[in-house]
């Protein structure tokens, strides 16, 4: 396995110092990087799993290697590069590549690993997740000797239908944050729990008050299960368990193997390691692109480079009519916003401008574009960074437009270029990353042990075959039936799935 | 040793084929197996297994996209065509769809490893032989004409090495006459064997666009199967309704009657046709006959039995009945058809396909048991 990967000699390396100064010299700030070369086969055996060298054993990363290889064998596409947030970071090289991509992926990676150590919703990601995952494949290979494969592996296999119901406020959950909560929660239950008979509110009140502070998010007075109902015994957990990080509540909850939890807490582990990247996928790529970009055209390309890299470039920034290509929306938002802080096209004086012949030759030079872009690449996700910086001038220049399938003529058409109308739709496809907002409501639905989870329709329904299937995977992990209450067509429903069928409730 | 991914890749190919796991079976999907596009590319067939998830429906509503184009304009396009960076590996649920141009050998030979399709042993004459000539050789004699400059120029090379007069700083190879490498010639022996697919359409009322472009598909990738098996093939076409005629290939895809089905008329035809032009001893016979399974009389499906069990069957290699799901066919041929020769007949295959989906795991039941 490591000699697979090469450390990078000769004129690489050279290549390396010399464009790891460009980086430098231009305020990025990154860990270390660590480039190695490796061949195509390596590379694809890496992308399959998800950056690391080791993982746990499972099917899942030898059907994207599968999927790899064939699209590599039959030349469709190919790997340039791919890069790792860890500390140092590791950036893998192909070692086929021509000498300008490698430069172009060097460029690129610097751009990857400022925006990995400096963006904010990174900042609780473990940067020693090579060595993390490494660990959590040998636990897994342990408990797969011990109890079985097909067993181990088919819990997996459920937890994996799961791996979306992620909370994004978790990525805060740093240690201090822990701390600090805990502490003020105990000041809280001090206040109000701690002398009991002094205490004149009614039990109803406090039982209240109590659930609310186990539960912050959840509307109903449920708590759950294992609570003891005496308050004296009460003690606030160290950990806050949002409603939505349900990887989480059934590991605390759900009436597992030691072996189940702690496969359980892996996967969920390695998930919320991936999901900042999930949330920053147009920034991170627009940044690294810009950098990408800026570094070879103003620094490191070669006069009798240009074409070679033109064409690269343009490949990476190839427009799609199906789905938006987020090197290129993410370069061109940065370049765009960089160009509004540089001619002083921001503020509330501009955007009150009605004078559209004015507003197009708005120039106050401000020249603030790249303290800007840094500071938005610190501080923003893809939901806000499209919120605040998608312009109705920028989407008409990017030629954007919806699209939707036509049943009468059976094929995708072109529906609108009305910049809301769009603007809705990206922001929608980014929201929660994508994924239905699932919640705990109850583990102890209708008193029977039950778990109540709840769907915030945000307007589109869930696809029933797929929760029907999923319900099914969370019910053997719960082993009591699970409820979902969702809105199918405008109206409130609720499914139960008991293990052997899923039905609507009542 | 080996990367352990190998094994998960073994694992991962064994969930599809079926060998472990069987309940993850009904996850695995095969991806579609499009039509042939006429442009010489071709989707290739990616096995996948999706994990179930909370979803959106109606992810088929559309996105945004970029480009030129008025409203209603169709938005195709590659999708995801050139993203050589991809930064963060291990996510993104792209769509599995391969495009590639290929020659019509090798997507045969893809389909035969993507199924595991066992090669055909044909039946018929050994005795019609032929011999080709074929150049994949080396050998130290030949005309100067077939001399393998390169492979001699090795040789000269290896030699002057060997002997110690090679000089790095003046590279000169000076060939001998045993330096002199020739392509030669092995003889290979081939049997003469052909054969000649029948098919035969209900193209009746109720056999949609929808169910004809199944039938068309499959047929595409069975013909492909057996051209890359038999030297010759020959392919005819019936279609039917309450009577049958013989067509080529496009009236076959276009036609639609309405009216009634009488199986028989076509298996008649079909009968014909053989005996007048394919003698069973030499050639590999293979009818295949798709319709949804309607038939208009108990008497024509016992009619369509005594055909098949006296005439067709004897001189076939392998008959095989597709039933394409469509909304109006009951479906009750096939279990005629099960009902007389069960499932695991020796000359019967029968096949249902619901779908563009089931394509590909149909033309297994058809063409898996190599005959």
């Amino acid at each position: 396995m490591t000699t697979r990967t090469q450390p990078i000699t000769g004129e690489l390396l050279k290549l390396k110092d010399e464009i790891h100064q460009y980086a430098l010299d231009y305020g990025l700030d990154f860990y270390p990087v660590v480039f190695e070369v490796c061949d195509y086969d390596t590379i694809n055996i890496l992308a399959a799993q998800g950056g690391f060298p080791s993982r746990y054993p499972h099917w899942r990363f030898g059907m994207e290697y599968d999927q790899l290889s064939k699209s590599y064998a039959y030349g469709l596409s190919k790997i340039y590069e791919m890069v790792i947030n860890t500390d140092p970071c590791y950036a893998y090289l192909l070692k086929a590549n021509h000498i300008v991509d490698q430069k172009i992926v060097m460029a690129h990676v610097y751009g990857h690993a400022d925006f990995f150590k400096n963006n904010l919703w990174f900042k609780s990601t473990d940067r020693r997740m090579m060595d993390v995952m490494a660990n959590h494949g040998t636990k897994v290979r342990r408990y797969m000797e011990r109890y079985g494969q097909d067993k181990v592996e088919e819990f997996i296999d459920r937890v994996l239908s799961l791996e979306n119901l992620l909370d994004i406020n978790v990525l805060f959950e740093t240690p201090e944050v822990q701390r600090s909560r805990s502490s003020k929660e105990s000041a809280y239950h001090n206040e109000f729990f701690h002398d009991d008979d002094d205490d004149d509110r009614s039990t109803h009140l406090k039982s209240f008050m109590r659930s609310k502070l186990f539960n912050p998010e959840s509307e109903g007075p449920e708590r759950p299960e294992g609570l003891d109902e005496q308050p004296s015994s009460y003690r606030p957990k160290p950990t806050y368990i949002s409603p939505r990080d349900i990887m989480m509540y059934l590991v605390e909850h759900a009436p597992l193997k030691e072996w189940q939890a702690d496969i359980l807490a892996i996967l969920r582990e390695e998930a919320y390691y991936f999901l900042p990247q999930r949330m920053t996928k147009i920034m991170n790529e627009g940044w690294a692109s810009y950098w990408h970009s800026t570094i070879m055209t103003k620094n490191a390309l070669k006069s009798s480079e240009i074409i070679d890299f033109s064409d690269k470039h343009a490949g990476v920034m190839a427009m799609s009519r199906k789905q938006i290509n987020p090197y290129k929306i993410g370069i061109e938002m940065m370049r765009d916003i960089e160009y509004r802080w540089d001619t002083g096209r921001f503020g509330k004086e501009y955007n009150e401008c009605t004078d559209m012949h004015e507003r197009e030759n708005w120039n106050r030079p401000t020249r603030q574009g790249r303290e800007k872009i840094f500071e938005v690449r610190k501080s923003h996700n893809d939901v806000t960074f499209i919120d605040e910086f998608f312009t109705r001038e920028f989407c008409e220049r990017m030629q954007m437009f919806t699209y939707k399938y036509n049943p009468r003529t059976a094929r995708f058409e072109i529906d609108r270029r009305d910049f809301e109308a769009i603007k809705a739709k990206l922001l929608m496809s980014l929201t929660n990353f994508g994924q239905p907002v699932i919640e705990i409501e109850s583990g102890n639905f209708a008193n029977r042990g039950e778990l109540h989870l709840i769907h915030r329709h945000q307007g589109v329904d869930l696809d029933m075959g797929y929760a029907s299937d999923t319900l099914r995977n969370i019910q053997a992990i719960w082993s009591r039936p699970v409820n979902l209450t969702t809105i199918q067509e405008g109206k409130e429903v609720t499914f139960v799935h008991d293990g052997k069928e899923f039905r609507p409730l009542k | 040793m080996d990367h352990p991914i190998k094994r998960d890749h073994t694992r991962f190919r064994n969930i599809v084929k079926g060998r472990v796991r069987d309940n993850l079976r009904k996850y695995v999907s095969q991806g579609e197996m499009p039509a042939p596009k006429g442009d010489g590319t071709y989707k290739i067939p990616m096995p996948s297994i999706e994990t179930p998830r909370f979803k959106f429906g109606d992810q088929s509503q559309g996105g945004t996209g970029q480009g030129d184009g008025q409203q209603g304009d169709p938005v195709d396009g590659q999708e995801g065509e050139g993203q050589p960076g991809e930064g963060e590996a291990g996510e993104g649920e792209g769509n599995k769809e391969l495009e590639v141009e290929l020659s019509l050998d090798e997507l045969a030979s893809i389909l035969g490893e993507e199924l595991s399709l066992p090669n055909i042993e044909p039946k018929g004459k050994k005795t019609m032989q032929s011999t080709t000539d074929k150049y994949s050789s080396i050998g130290t004699s030949g005309p100067d004409s077939l001399k393998h400059f390169k492979r001699s120029y090795k040789e000269a090379l290896k030699r002057q090495v060997a002997m110690g007069t090679y000089d790095p700083e003046n590279p000169i190879i000076i060939p001998i006459k045993s330096d002199m490498r020739f392509r030669s010639s092995t003889q290979k022996v081939e049997f003469e064997n052909s054969a000649v697919v029948i098919y035969m359409m209900d193209v009746s009322g109720s056999m949609g666009d929808e169910q004809k472009e199944i039938v068309r598909t499959e047929s595409f990738w069975i013909n492909l199967w057996l051209k890359s098996q038999y030297k010759d093939i020959d392919i005819r076409y019936i279609i039917h309704d309450a009577t049958a005629k013989e067509v080529d290939e496009t009236t076959f895809f276009r036609t639609r009657e309405s009216g009634g089905t009488l199986i028989s008329s076509a298996f008649k035809l079909c009968r014909e046709i053989i005996e007048a032009d394919y003698n069973p001893s030499e050639w590999n016979i293979y009818p295949f006959h798709f319709s949804d399974g309607d038939n208009w009389s108990t008497d024509d499906t016992k009619l369509c039995l005594d055909i098949l069990n006296n005439d067709i069957l004897p001189s076939s290699n392998v008959f095989c009945y597709g039933q394409v799901e469509s909304r109006y066919g009951s479906g009750q041929f096939y279990k005629d058809l099960v009902g007389a020769y069960k499932e695991d007949h020796e000359k019967v295959i029968l096949s249902k396909i619901k779908n563009k989906e089931a394509i590909l795991d149909s033309i297994k039941d058809f063409l898996g048991k190599g005959k």
